[in-house]
């Protein structure tokens, strides 16, 4: 398969359907696992770490899974095919980086990607839409499982598996789930939310950015030890902490509506005229008034027809997919700026204006008393 | 406030997490920050960058001299990248790695998914270790036909593993 055949669709998590997901936007688990005999791929020499390359891309392309895949050499990805990948979180940066002796494997819904020579010697993830941390491990699960009847993991009865770095080993599993929570940045809750979250020894990070501020009001949980408990266990407490995090947000929602209401409609019809008026706009502006957008869509003040274009856009608005179809070889980012604009206006224009009136609130409200 | 990792520029990314009770806080420049992975949500983990700079010294509790003799991995090059060179490492520097395993996550032996080949091997391993110890027992209680008999079956499984 073609990169430009697998870059032309968006990926199963996008355009897919799953439980919460207006608020929980993906799902994601990854597993890392290397060759018993083999030296890291940080720490091995360049013809080792080809004769790996190799032998685990033969195996993961054979997997059942992998009957309709995308599979590369990274020195054969231009820079910019890299980070389009990277924004679509297929590989990731560190990945992006590397050139000979790392390649990727991807299926063609893009749920299933596997990263050969990252840190370690296999990445494996699958992403889905909406909460379903379960099904998606039971996915990797299973193409783990698949490929360990063909490669020797390096394993030990008392540590588990071995990775790189021992930050990773034992399950050698990072599950995470992606966050919209303007509900919960609109009322300044946020902060409590991710101390709190932090505590219980799990990690919230921003889509790009570091500390507390996000983008576009997207966040991100994910387990932050691998050794010590099953991976079903580290799964569930994820699990009831997204849960807890899920009502939290929808009870700022009813709150902001029921108190905050003029302010709620301002911050949604500014966010509309921005975006359907504006000839130059950053990523970080371009992202954070389609968080409030989305917001609009799930309390019905725009159509719910309208929700996967408006999603499309949270990915189509980076810088390296404004670039992939653009002729020029490089774009500056005043180029850029104006390139977005325009998008997003056009898509926009199918977008009728916000129905004020429409505004509920989607689960019942037991904000009272509290 | 300097950078921890470059130790020259200017900190202006400021890291503070609580791991079970435990505050750890990291400075970076936006430099060192950006090479860390520190804004790329795939990738970074306060323990990971931790362990690239405060806990890389306690590996050092191995003895200085100690390589790994398969790869040639030394402490010398964990203290420089945080990461380390085989599979095989995790026993030679085991003394140094286990406080900082014991730092870092939940516990310290591996309760969750075990490869199916290795399951059939630690089967075999208690199942001979079951019999074994009953061997013993009729030897000292000299039940001597009883100990003939566990003496075939151990074979058998023996035998059973190796095919």
């Amino acid at each position: 398969m073609k990169f430009s055949r697998i870059i032309a669709s968006s990926g199963e998590w996008l355009s897919g359907d799953g439980p919460n997901r207006q608020i929980v936007v993906s799902s994601r688990v990854r597993l890392a696992r290397n060759l018993r005999d083999q030296p890291f791929p940080g720490w091995a020499k360049k013809s080792e770490r080809l004769e790996v390359m190799n032998l685990v891309k033969q195996a993961v392309e054979h997997l059942p899974e992998m009957a309709e895949s995308y599979s590369e050499n990274l020195e054969a990805l231009s820079p910019l095919e890299k980070q389009v990948l990277v924004e679509r979180h297929l590989i990731s940066r560190e990945h992006a980086a590397k050139g000979v002796g790392s390649a990727v494997v991807m299926n063609a819904p893009q749920s299933l990607s596997v990263m050969i020579n990252e840190e370690d010697h296999l990445r494996m993830q699958a992403i889905r839409c909406g909460l379903q941390l379960d099904n998606v491990f039971k996915m990797i699960d299973r193409v783990d499982s698949e490929l360990e009847e063909s490669l020797e993991f390096a394993y030990s009865s008392e540590l588990g598996y071995l990775t790189a770095c021992p930050s990773n080993v034992g399950t050698g599993m990072r599950a995470s789930a992606m966050l919209h929570l303007p509900g919960l940045v609109m009322s300044d809750q946020i902060n409590k939310i991710i101390n709190s979250v932090n505590k219980i020894g799990l990690a919230v990070r921003g889509l790009h950015g570091e500390g507390t501020e996000a983008m576009g009001n997207l966040f991100q949980v994910s387990n932050q030890t691998t050794l010590g408990e099953a991976e079903e266990e580290i799964i569930g407490r994820l699990n009831r902490v997204i849960e807890q995090v899920i009502e939290h947000e929808q009870n700022a929602r009813a709150l902001l509506a029921q108190r905050k209401a003029i302010t709620l409609h301002d911050q949604i019809g500014r966010a509309y005229g921005l975006l359907c008026h504006s000839y130059s706009i950053s990523s970080k502006e371009a992202l954070n008034l389609l968080s409030i957008i989305k917001l609009g869509i799930d309390l019905a003040v725009f159509p719910d027809a309208h929700r996967f274009p408006v999603d499309e856009l949270f990915i189509e608005t980076q810088p390296a997919h404004l670039q992939k179809d653009a002729q020029v070889v490089k774009m500056s980012s005043e180029e850029r700026d104006a390139l977005r604009a325009s998008i997003i206006r056009a898509k926009l224009s199918q977008v009728p204006q916000p129905d004020i009136a429409r505004l509920r609130i989607a689960t019942p409200a037991t904000t009272e008393n509290q | 406030m300097q950078c921890d990792v470059c130790q020259t520029k200017e900190a202006s990314v400021f890291l503070t997490q609580i791991v079970d009770g435990k505050m750890q806080k990291v400075n970076l420049c936006e430099a060192c920050s950006k090479e860390k992975g520190v804004n790329d949500p795939t990738g970074f983990a306060l323990a990971d960058l931790l362990l690239g700079l405060g806990a890389s010294q306690e590996i050092e509790k191995s003895p200085a001299a100690m390589k790994c003799p398969v790869c040639g991995f030394t402490q010398a090059d964990f203290k420089k990248t945080g990461r380390l060179g085989c599979s095989h490492c995790y026993t030679v520097f085991a003394d140094g790695i286990s406080p900082m395993l014991k730092n870092m996550h939940k516990g310290t032996d591996h309760t969750g998914k075990t490869p199916a080949a290795f399951l059939k091997i630690r089967e075999h391993d208690e199942k001979i270790k079951t019999l074994q110890s009953n061997l013993n027992k009729a030897i000292e209680a000299e039940e001597f036909e009883l100990a003939a008999s566990l003496r075939d079956q151990i074979r058998q499984v023996e035998a059973d593993l190796a095919s």
